[in-house]
């Protein structure tokens, strides 16, 4: 109880520095008088949550980093496994990849452009390579790890390899694949807001760098403040779903107690 | 009958087994002793096809085996459970490849879970039980699937006293109604003459088969002390 006092009144002092620091126009070095001030952003958000333009950013948003996730995800998944399955579908498939790999997907961005024929599929390609590599490499090394007495055991009852693949490699991978999906999403996020601010249309990436150019500073805190709810949303999601899938790990059992 | 003739079997450069015949007759409980890292797991585990032997000849009623079936199960020494299958879905698991519909693989799951005296465990998940009664539960998925030859590994090594005979009286239940032909690896000399026909005690380096001794009254009914010292004693020589 008194933790949670605390923790709230540490927020509640923070907006007030804040309301205090540019309402006062503080002038000490940093520009506090150029940034819009706690009521002025309350003000806006609360117009803004009535405008339909302010959904239909947000559902942009959404869709394309669904869209662009769920795909890395099967990819991820899909070729995460065969490479940690087989060495010889690894020495074909990796080489490109681990070639790709380092590059940061915004710096595709142009690639992106010239490659397809709208910039929203644009969009979605750099959200599903950002995504793709942690959920690709955390399902590999999950895939390599796993312990081979499970599908000793499987085999020794007269199983195939495809059901190996699905009673054991894939419910065994999953604690590795979801904390490949946690670094994917967050990533994701990343590269769909900045894909919005370079070459958007619709979108709170989009939507929060066109408040800049206007010079609307409440909007672009609406904005930032958008984004940051959006992606603590789904990387909340994906943690949930991640732990319900993986109850039966050891470790799990001692922090639920 | 499973025929083993000059088996060599080794990992890598390193020699593990070396010239094993061995001639299992169908129906037949054979219990391996050795001391420990002699090669007994390495013998279940080619005879079972997840190991491939580096020369000799293994055949199971004329064919060669070459790789693993669902009429050779393998209890195994270590855990084999999967851990995010409950005790019943994991107990099921082998009837589910065998292509049992789900509502009789559920009923006989419960009954086999019952029948290791594992009754109200069965949502529990692995971790959640004992070292031994996971083993029960091993033994359980193994008799489920109903193979004809089961390789056992050490599946009471971590069991009391009680709870183990009454394993053994339960395995030796299950093998004199269904014509089933048993390996059985043990520490336990008192659990080799009790369960085995005959006990194999494997030493030497390569290993090699010492002797087989005959058990007169295998499963109880006369007095086996005669073949338990010369199993102890075979035992003595190798060490
Ligand atoms: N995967 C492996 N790779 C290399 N060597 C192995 C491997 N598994 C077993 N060995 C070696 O083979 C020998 C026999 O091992 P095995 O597990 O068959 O012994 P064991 O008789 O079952 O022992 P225990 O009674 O302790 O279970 C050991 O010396 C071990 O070092
Ligand atoms: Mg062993």
């Amino acid at each position: 109880m008194r933790k949670h006092l605390l923790r709230g009144g540490s927020l509640v002092a923070a907006l007030l520095l804040w309301q205090l620091l540019t309402s006062l126009h503080v002038d000490f070095w940093l520009h506090f008088d150029r940034l819009p001030t706690v009521v002025d952003v309350a003000r806006d958000l609360g117009y803004q949550l009535q405008t339909p333009l302010y959904y239909r950013d947000l559902g942009d948003s959404l869709g394309r980093i669904l869209m662009g996730f769920a795909l890395a995800a099967l990819a991820g998944v899909a070729i995460g496994v065969a490479v940690g399955r087989s060495a010889l579908t690894g020495d074909i498939v990796s080489p490109p990849l681990e070639v790709l790999r380092p590059i940061p997907a915004i710096a595709m961005v142009p690639i992106a452009i010239l490659l397809f024929p709208s910039n929203e599929q644009g969009i979605v390609f750099i959200t599903f390579l950002a995504a793709f590599f942690p959920i690709m490499v955390s399902t590999r090394h999950a895939v390599a790890a796993l312990p081979v007495v499970w599908e000793e055991a499987v085999l020794t009852m007269g199983g195939n390899r495809r059901r190996v693949l699905w009673s054991v490699v894939l419910p065994g991978a999953l604690p590795g694949v979801f904390s490949g999906l946690s670094v994917g999403m967050g990533v994701a996020w990343i590269c769909v807001i900045s894909a919005e601010m370079i070459s958007g249309q619709y979108g709170v990436g989009y939507r929060t760098w066109q408040a800049y150019t206007v010079v609307d500073y409440p909007g672009v805190i609406v904005g930032m403040l958008s984004i940051g709810l959006l992606g603590f949303g789904s990387a909340a999601a994906v943690e949930l779903v991640g732990r319900r899938v993986t109850r039966w790990l050891p470790r799990e059992a001692e922090i639920a107690r | 009958m499973m025929l083993i003739e000059d088996l060599s079997v080794g990992y890598r450069e390193t020699s593990v087994l070396h010239g094993i015949d061995l001639k299992i007759e169908a129906g037949e409980i054979l219990v391996l002793v050795g001391g420990s890292g002699c090669g007994k797991s390495t013998v279940l585990r080619t005879l079972a096809g997840l190991h491939r032997p580096s020369g000799g000849a293994i055949t199971l009623d004329g064919r060669p085996i070459v790789r693993t079936s669902a009429e050779r199960a393998l209890v195994f020494q270590e855990d084999g459970l999967l851990p995010w299958r409950s005790v019943r879905r994991n107990v099921e698991l082998p009837l589910a490849i065998r292509g049992v519909p789900r509502i009789s693989r559920r009923s006989q799951a419960l009954s086999w879970i019952e029948r290791v005296g594992l009754d109200g465990y069965a949502d529990h998940l692995p971790r959640e039980l004992s070292g031994g009664m996971r083993q029960r539960v091993q033994l359980a998925r193994t008799l489920a699937s109903g193979p004809r030859v089961i390789l056992a590994d050490e599946p009471f090594g971590a069991l009391d006293a009680q709870t183990r005979r009454a394993m053994q009286l339960l395995l030796v239940d299950v093998w004199s109604q269904q014509p089933t032909t048993i390996v059985f690896v043990t520490h336990d000399v008192d659990e080799a003459v009790f369960l085995g026909d005959r006990v194999a005690v494997l030493g030497g380096r390569p290993t090699s088969i010492r002797s087989i001794v005959d058990v007169p009254f295998p499963r109880g009914g006369g007095d086996n002390s005669a073949a338990r010292a010369e199993i102890l004693a075979a035992l003595g020589s190798t060490q």
